[in-house]
C-alpha cells in the first residue's frame, strides 16, 4: 500500500491541469496515473491547429497546447506512473493499480481525481448492418494510425457522422493523397464546429450529406463498398434512395462518450444524459472524495474548458485535503429546462461563503437567436441573449452574487425569440 | 452579390459578409475582419502535418507551417514535408524545412521527440 494525499486518473489536457492547480493551492504529494508511455493524452494525435484561443488567446496544435502543461507539470517535479492501468477504486478512497514496475498496487488517497477522457462510439453501437469487413474505423483510430503511427488506413474514404474529428481526418486524409469522397450526417445539421465545415470539407469540395446515413457495409474480408439512403424525419432510412459507394475505408465520427467505468463499477452515481457522473458545484461526485472532470465527465469541444475543469477539480480537492470539508447549509438540485439537453452541476451543496457557480450546458437544437435564463423555480434569476446556439457548441454561465441559501432548485433554459 | 463567410480564425464560427460595395459586416473582432479581407484576394490556411522521425521515441512528428499558406499550395507542401527524415532528438519548433517551395514560409516541429535510447 502506498500513502499518496491526492491520485489523478489520466495525464491528458484534464489530469495536468488538476495536478498543476492542485499543485499551486498547495497539494504537494499527489500521484498522476497515466496508461500510455507519454503524456498529453489525445492531444498528442489532434495534429491540427485551433487550440488554446480561450486559454491563451493564439492558435497552437494539440501537441503544442499540450507541452505547456507537461513543461508546467515537469517543472513542478510532480510524480507520475507511465503505462500504468487503473483496476478500480472504490469509497476508501483507494485506487488498484498495475504496471511492469510494481505489479498490481492499492494506493490510498485524501481524494482522487478522474481525469480519464472518452470513448468514441462503435460500429456496433449504432447497429450498421452487412458484413463485417476490415477496413471500418473509428475516425480518432485513424488518426491515431495516421498521426502517431503514420500510415493512411486508406485511399478511398467514406466518413460517416460530421463530428468533428470526422471532419478534421477528411481534411488530413485529402492532404496526404487520399481520396475523401463524402461525408453522410444522419441529423438535419452538421454535428462539428462550423469552421471545421468550412476548412475541412468546402475548401476540398467535398460533399456533405445531410440526413443520410450509411444502411450496409460490402466486403467479404476488405470493405469493398457502402451503401448510404437518406432519412426521413424520424431518422429512418428511405427506401429507394439507395446508393452505391465503392471505398476501403469507412470513418465513423458518431460520436463520443465519457470513458467512466471506473466510476460505474464504484457505483457512483451517474447521469444519464452525459452517461459522467452526477456531480456537484466542486466537481465531486457522490462518492466523497472523488472529483471528476473533462470528457470523463462530460464531452466537450473545447479543450480549454477542459483544462479549465480540472483546475476547477484540482483546485477543490486541494481545499479538502487541506481544510476538509464545510458542513451543508442547503442543498439545490439543478435540472435542464426547455431546450436545453443536459446541464452541470447537478447538485449545488451550499456552504458558507459560495457566492458563485458555473453552469456548463448544450442546448438540444441549433437556435439561432434566443436567450438562456437561469431560473429559481418560476423566477428568472439571470437572462443573457445569446446567438446562433448549436448542438455542438457547449455553453458556460455563472451565477454570481446570489444567495443560494434559500433556493431548492435551479432550472437552465433557452427561450427561443 | 452579397458574400457570406464564416470566419475559421476561432470556433465561434461567425457569420460574416461582404456586399457589393465591398462593405463588411457581421464580424465580433478585428482579426475576424482580417481574415475576410484575405479571404477575398488570397486565401491562406494554417497547415499541420507529420514528418518521419529517424532514431525516435515517435516514429513520426507533428508540423506546422509558421505563418498561413496559400490555399492552393497545401498539397504541395505537404508533398515535401512527405520526403522528411529527421534524426532525433527534435525540439519543439525547430525547423524542418526553412522557406518551403520559396513562398517564405518555414515548416518547424510542433513536438518535442527524445532520442531512442
Amino acid at each position: 500500500m502506498i500513502n499518496k494525499d491526492l491520485v489523478i486518473v489520466g495525464g491528458g489536457s484534464a489530469g495536468l491541469a488538476a495536478a498543476i492547480s492542485a499543485y499551486d493551492s498547495g497539494v504537494k504529494d499527489i500521484l498522476l496515473i497515466e496508461k500510455n508511455s507519454e503524456l498529453g493524452g489525445i492531444l498528442n494525435q489532434c495534429i491540427h491547429n485551433g487550440f488554446g484561443l480561450q486559454k491563451f488567446k493564439e492558435e497552437l496544435t494539440g501537441p503544442e497546447y499540450a507541452s505547456r502543461y507537461i513543461k508546467e507539470f515537469k517543472e513542478r517535479k510532480i510524480e507520475s506512473f507511465l503505462e500504468t492501468l487503473v483496476l478500480g477504486i472504490n469509497d476508501k478512497l483507494e485506487v488498484r493499480i498495475i504496471n511492469s514496475k510494481v505489479g498490481v498496487e492499492t494506493i490510498k488517497a485524501k481524494a482522487i481525481i478522474m481525469a480519464m477522457g472518452c470513448n468514441e462510439r462503435t460500429r456496433g453501437q449504432i447497429s450498421i448492418p452487412g458484413d463485417r469487413p476490415r477496413g471500418v474505423f473509428t475516425a480518432g483510430l485513424a488518426q491515431k494510425y495516421l498521426n502517431i503511427d503514420g500510415y493512411l488506413v486508406g485511399k478511398n474514404v467514406y466518413i460517416l457522422g460530421s463530428g468533428d474529428i470526422g471532419l478534421i481526418m477528411a481534411r488530413r486524409m485529402t492532404l496526404e493523397g487520399a481520396n475523401v469522397i463524402g461525408v453522410s450526417e444522419l441529423m438535419p445539421y452538421s454535428n462539428g464546429l462550423t469552421r471545421n465545415i468550412v476548412q475541412c470539407l468546402n475548401d476540398f469540395n467535398i460533399p456533405l450529406k445531410l440526413h443520410n446515413t450509411v444502411t450496409k457495409i460490402i466486403g467479404k474480408d476488405k470493405l469493398e463498398a457502402i451503401e448510404i439512403s437518406d432519412v426521413d424525419d424520424n431518422l429512418r432510412p428511405i427506401k429507394g434512395t439507395e446508393q452505391i459507394i465503392k471505398c476501403d475505408a469507412l470513418l465513423l465520427s458518431v460520436g463520443l462518450y465519457p470513458f467512466n467505468s471506473l466510476l460505474v463499477n464504484a457505483k457512483a452515481k451517474s447521469y444519464s444524459k452525459t452517461k459522467g457522473a452526477f456531480v456537484d458545484q466542486n466537481l465531486e461526485t457522490s462518492i466523497k472524495g472523488v472529483f471528476s472532470c473533462g470528457n470523463v465527465l462530460h464531452v466537450h469541444d473545447l479543450v480549454d474548458f477542459v483544462s479549465l475543469e480540472g483546475e476547477i477539480a484540482g483546485k477543490n480537492a486541494a481545499k479538502l485535503i487541506l481544510n476538509g470539508r464545510k458542513s451543508v447549509k442547503n442543498i439545490i438540485n439543478v435540472i435542464e429546462g426547455e431546450n436545453v439537453n443536459y446541464v452541470l452541476p447537478n447538485v449545488i451543496n451550499v456552504t458558507d461563503g459560495l457566492d458563485k457557480v458555473e453552469f456548463s450546458f448544450r442546448v438540444k437544437m441549433p437556435i439561432k437567436r434566443g436567450e438562456i435564463r437561469i431560473l429559481d423555480g418560476t423566477n428568472i434569476i439571470k437572462k443573457i441573449r445569446a446567438n446562433d446556439l448549436l448542438p455542438s457548441e457547449m455553453k458556460r454561465i455563472s451565477l454570481t452574487n446570489f444567495d443560494f441559501n434559500n433556493v431548492k432548485q435551479i432550472k437552465v433554459e433557452v427561450r427561443v425569440n | 452579390m452579397e458574400k457570406e463567410f464564416v470566419c475559421i480564425v476561432c470556433p465561434n464560427g461567425c457569420r460574416i459578409k461582404v456586399d457589393d460595395s465591398g462593405k463588411i459586416s457581421g464580424y465580433t473582432c478585428i482579426r475576424g475582419l482580417n481574415y475576410v479581407k484575405q479571404e477575398l484576394v488570397d486565401p491562406r490556411r494554417g497547415l499541420t502535418s507529420t514528418f518521419k522521425v529517424v532514431h525516435g521515441r515517435n516514429l513520426v512528428c507533428p508540423c506546422r507551417s509558421n505563418v498561413s499558406v496559400p490555399k492552393d499550395k497545401m498539397i504541395d507542401i505537404i508533398k515535401e514535408i512527405d520526403k522528411l527524415n529527421v534524426e532525433a532528438p527534435i525540439q519543439i519548433h525547430q525547423v524542418v524545412i526553412k522557406n518551403v517551395l520559396n513562398l517564405g514560409v518555414d515548416i518547424i516541429a510542433t513536438k518535442e521527440i527524445e532520442k531512442d535510447e
